[in-house]
């Protein structure tokens, strides 16, 4: 029998706002407990909210990055539920009117096993929406009773929902990590998942081909991209085996426990809330003119599968290449920058970013931020490749000296002497001179032996000390040894 | 002293015939004398009244005094005010002391006012009598076997009792101008979101509003200038260039048109309130004012559409009151469920209780549509009977209440009965627009009877010059309770 699965998303990006959604507290993380909590985010009586425009612009850019349509007018509903770390007794969020209508995300998928190959998939996005976060119950630092943190209380996220489109743990890993680089990427979210500001749910149901949807248990809070693989490869399993046994999925929170890998129901539907939305009437519609969204979209930067396509069509990169060059803003920046100094040689540039410089920067564990040479400082060296100052041996002697110690590439040359001998007469002497010293040889080469080419190159070189024109080198020598 | 205008006593004091502490240390001194039989006061603190009064006799001096500077003012006590136990009539808040100020006092404290004291009010401001305060009921001055109404219950004692020069209240059916009819003083609910709603305890947010109590229309709109104004931490205040209320007081009433709405002379209302209302119309007939026959024919639909809308709203905004951060918390409980049952089971009285489960009904799965969404349509259709009937006249005109106080304790028994009292109030707070009450003389049982004034939206200028003008020709305003 084969099974097949079903993943839907609901994903929590942070919004990188100094200030709340609704108050002007902060949100910058790790301050002590309760000190960015005003008098809003104590829900003190008679305290209002007041929307942050900064929120309401970031979702309005995660829109056009998606390609979603933004509703001109949509409406904060109150969410309303009990609990200790949500301050007002509801939780302002949006409901049927979101911000964010439907969108999608193309994303890569990199198959897990197998030989499959890597493949494109599009994902439909069903909706975002801006809400409040809730404060944190501390419940390690406190003998029989529950401290509560409401620092995080109004922290400004966007919830972003999916389609159940995706069909494998891969799939769903893709997705979650096209969207982590997005937001990124048009500056609306650190990203930063051990600190809370990238959060997955994963909606997971299993049905045999052809069936309609099965019963879906919804994976919580997950924030690595490992873990997610995992629980949904555990949750599938078990789905499967249920079944398979002659039990019943039934429709259930779960949480992962990353140190048993297992999923685990935190509430069945049963005790499902009714959370009684209705709009809040404390705050009014808010209207999206289409002068702000206009504002919004001139602010935009050039999208990674836009950048894509033109790295591919204008630029003559592989797919592969451009894929890998647009996996952050930092490193389309960097390669963007080093093209500007030679830009007819792009897949040089490339070659070099995901060679020496990713290999570089792997090896001492840094990110393209941290990395020691500037993109300015590269670009200046493999002009001096382009130009024949230097050889690619000698390019190579360069970019270390520029990581360990620094400086412009003109200098190193300099330094370590290593401009490359172009002037024809200076390397016909040298080959002259070789030619006479191994006349045995060149009789051998000269009565079939090509494989001695190499051997009257690699002299050459010595005597040049590395710094003849290899080209230039060739042409001689095969011109000279001919006779 | 105790009967004069708020202009009269900036004058005295500007005058230096009195200063602000001994005007404050009167009103205390009367309090003291008259609130343990009316129970108007639930909170004083004679020490930051008077330290409020010193400080505006030091302006006086420098001649840098706003308008209200040194007058003692009376707050609802649904105001938070900074270092004052601010309770809105609950247990739940007995003892909470707000760490901030309401936009409302700010106001007043710009304006140099000095706060007299929290006035008692209907529990969380949901009533009709006074009763539903934890603090007890208010006697009306009038006759203290009676209700002032509610929940400005404790302000209209305040003020017909000359326990302060004026005081505020709030209104999200009728509770400014309920009150005010039932103690015989003047009353505005003004324009939705003129007043900043920014810390005033909010009952249902799309109704309340902040107004001012107190003896004359003239009064009303020296406490208007103070009030009103646009506040950005209230995203339903209104952006609007600030207004002198006082500007049209003195306008001949000449060529106003009032609407009376047939339906406000129907079925249910008293045969003596009615009179008096006639009497005030015929009076503003002698102003030279023309009277049109106008229909509000959904207004019969409000009561129904309020006790949906309010109980939904008042049902999410009192949720906050957990027990968790502030305010009462129940002394024994076994787990976190246990803790906010019995937490919410003690600090909340009856009526409140009963409108958080109709609140809690109405937006539950399956119920909301039927109830939550029908009721926002007849609001806009009850809106709409306003807006057509405004092309018919200035203002309109009608009884504020059905009856004049009741006893206390007459209505207790049966809410619905008791929600029939605000059956002409309410469906001005569902259109936002501004009412007014003013006294128009007495019942057969020799209690004050209110004339309700209703304005289009913004035209609370018009409605206090109509009032103003009213009370230059007739003394029904300057009365006051006898053997007090």
């Amino acid at each position: 029998m084969t099974w097949e699965i079903v993943i839907g998303l609901e994903v929590h990006a942070q919004l990188s706002t100094n200030s709340k959604i609704f108050c002007g507290a902060s949100t910058a993380f790790g301050a002590e407990p309760n000190t960015q909590a005003d008098a809003v985010s104590l829900a003190l009586p008679g305290v209002l909210p007041v929307l942050n425009r900064g929120a309401v612009e970031r979702a309005i850019r995660f829109g056009l990055a998606t390609g979603a349509h933004i509703a001109p007018r949509s409406v904060f509903a109150r969410k309303n539920y009990f609990y200790p770390d949500l301050p007002k007794g509801y939780q302002i969020s949006q409901f049927d009117l979101p911000v964010v209508g439907q969108g999608a995300l193309t994303i890569q998928v990199e198959p897990l096993s197998g030989n499959a190959k890597p493949y494109e998939k599009v994902v439909r996005i069903t909706r975002a929406h801006l809400e409040e976060d809730a404060g944190k119950s501390l419940h390690e630092d406190f003998h029989g009773m529950t401290g509560i943190d409401l620092n995080r209380a109004g922290t400004p996220l966007l919830e972003i929902v999916s389609e159940p489109d995706m069909r494998s743990a891969a799939e769903a890993v893709a997705y979650a990590k096209t969207l982590h680089a997005l937001v990124q990427w048009i500056g609306i979210c650190d990203g930063n998942m051990q600190e809370g500001s990238f959060r997955c749910d994963v909606n997971v149901s299993v049905r045999r081909a052809g069936e309609p949807l099965g019963t879906r248990r919804e994976i919580k809070n997950l924030n690595s991209f490992k873990f997610m693989q995992q629980a949904i490869d555990y949750e599938v399993q078990w789905q499967i085996d249920t079944i398979e046994n002659g039990g019943k999925v039934h429709q259930a929170t779960v949480l992962f426990n990353p140190d048993t890998g297992e999923t685990r129901s935190m509430r069945s539907k049963e005790e499902a809330h009714d959370y009684r939305y209705f709009p809040d009437p404390d705050l009014l519609p808010l209207d999206i003119s289409n002068d702000w969204i206009e504002q919004v979209r001139a602010t935009l930067p050039e999208l990674p599968h836009v950048k894509q396509v033109r790295y591919v069509n204008d630029l003559g990169l592989s797919a592969y290449d451009a894929n890998i060059l647009t996996a952050s803003r930092e490193m389309a920046d960097f390669f963007e920058t080093v093209l500007a100094a030679v830009p007819k040689d792009a897949k040089l540039v490339a070659n070099w970013i995901m060679g020496e410089v990713s290999a570089q920067l792997n090896r001492d564990g840094l990110d393209m931020k941290q990395c020691p040479i500037s993109a300015q400082q590269l670009g200046g060296m493999l002009q001096r490749i382009t130009d024949n100052t230097i050889s690619n041996s000698g390019a190579k002697e360069v970019f270390r000296t520029m990581w360990a110690e620094g400086g412009d590439a003109d200098a190193i040359i300099d330094a370590k002497g290593l401009k490359q001998v172009s002037d024809s007469g200076a390397i016909e002497a040298l080959v002259d001179e070789i030619i006479a010293a191994n006349a045995d040889k060149v009789a051998e080469y000269r009565s079939g032996k090509d494989k001695l080419f190499g051997f009257f190159v690699g002299l050459a070189m010595k005597a040049s000390k590395g710094k003849a024109n290899p080209a230039q080198l060739n042409d001689i020598l095969k011109q000279k040894l001919a006779g | 002293m105790f009967e004069s205008s708020l202009k009269q006593l900036g004058d005295a004091l500007r005058a230096k015939k009195i200063s602000s502490v001994e005007l404050t240390q009167l009103y205390l001194d009367r309090i003291a004398r008259l609130n343990p039989e009316l129970n108007a006061y639930v909170t004083l603190n004679p020490e930051a009244s008077l330290a409020q009064a010193r400080a505006a006799d030091q302006c006086i001096t420098k001649n840098e005094a706003p308008p209200l500077t040194g007058i003692p003012i009376a707050q609802k006590d649904i105001f938070c005010a900074k270092g004052w136990r601010t309770t809105c009539g609950s247990k739940m808040l007995e003892n909470f002391v707000a760490p901030y100020d309401a936009h409302v006092i700010e106001q007043f404290n710009r304006a140099g006012a000095v706060n007299l004291g929290k006035t008692n009010m209907d529990e969380f401001a949901m009533g009709s009598s006074n009763e539903t305060s934890y603090f007890g009921t208010v006697k009306n001055p009038w006759g203290t076997a009676r209700v002032p109404g509610g929940s400005s219950g404790g302000t209209a004692a305040a003020v017909a009792a000359r326990l302060c020069a004026a005081a505020t209240g709030t209104d999200t059916g009728g509770s400014i101008r309920q009150p005010a009819a039932l103690c015989g003083i003047s009353g505005l609910k003004p324009t939705y979101g003129v007043c900043s709603r920014y810390g005033m305890i909010a009952f249902a947010s799309s109704l309340d509003q902040a107004g001012p109590m107190g003896r004359s229309a003239e009064d009303l709109a020296l406490m208007m200038n103070a009030m009103a104004g646009f506040d950005e931490r209230d995203s339903t205040s209104l952006q609007r260039e600030k207004e002198d209320y006082a500007r049209d007081l003195n306008k001949p009433l000449s060529g106003l048109r009032i609407g009376l709405p047939k339906e406000f002379f129907a079925e249910g209302l008293g045969s003596d309130v009615a009179q008096a209302v006639e009497a005030a119309i015929a009076e503003y007939r002698k102003l030279g004012a023309t009277v049109v026959d106008i229909s509000l024919p959904n207004t019969r639909l409000s009561i129904p559409v309020y006790y949906v809308l309010a109980p939904a709203e008042a049902s999410s905004n009192l949720s906050r009151f957990d027990g968790v951060r502030y305010g009462y918390r129940a002394p024994d409980y076994t787990d976190l469920t246990d803790m906010y049952e019995k937490t919410r089971a003690q600090g909340f009285g009856t009526e409140v209780k009963r409108r958080i489960m109709i609140g809690t009904y109405v937006l539950s799965h399956g119920y909301y549509d039927a109830y939550y969404i029908q009721a926002q349509r007849i609001r806009r259709l009850i809106a709409q009977d306003f807006t057509e009937a405004f092309k018919q006249c200035d203002v309109i005109m009608g009884p504020t209440s059905p009856s004049t106080a009741f006893k206390l304790g007459e209505k207790g028994d049966d809410p619905v009965q008791m929600y029939l009292s605000d059956i002409y109030t309410i469906a001005v707070n569902l259109a936002g627009l501004p009412g007014m009450s003013i006294p128009c003389g007495f019942g057969s049982n020799d209690m004050p009877v209110g004339l309700q004034i209703i304005g289009n939206y913004f035209d609370e200028a018009r409605m206090l010059n109509a009032a103003h003008q009213y009370q230059l020709a007739t003394d029904w305003h300057s009365r006051a309770p006898q053997g007090l």
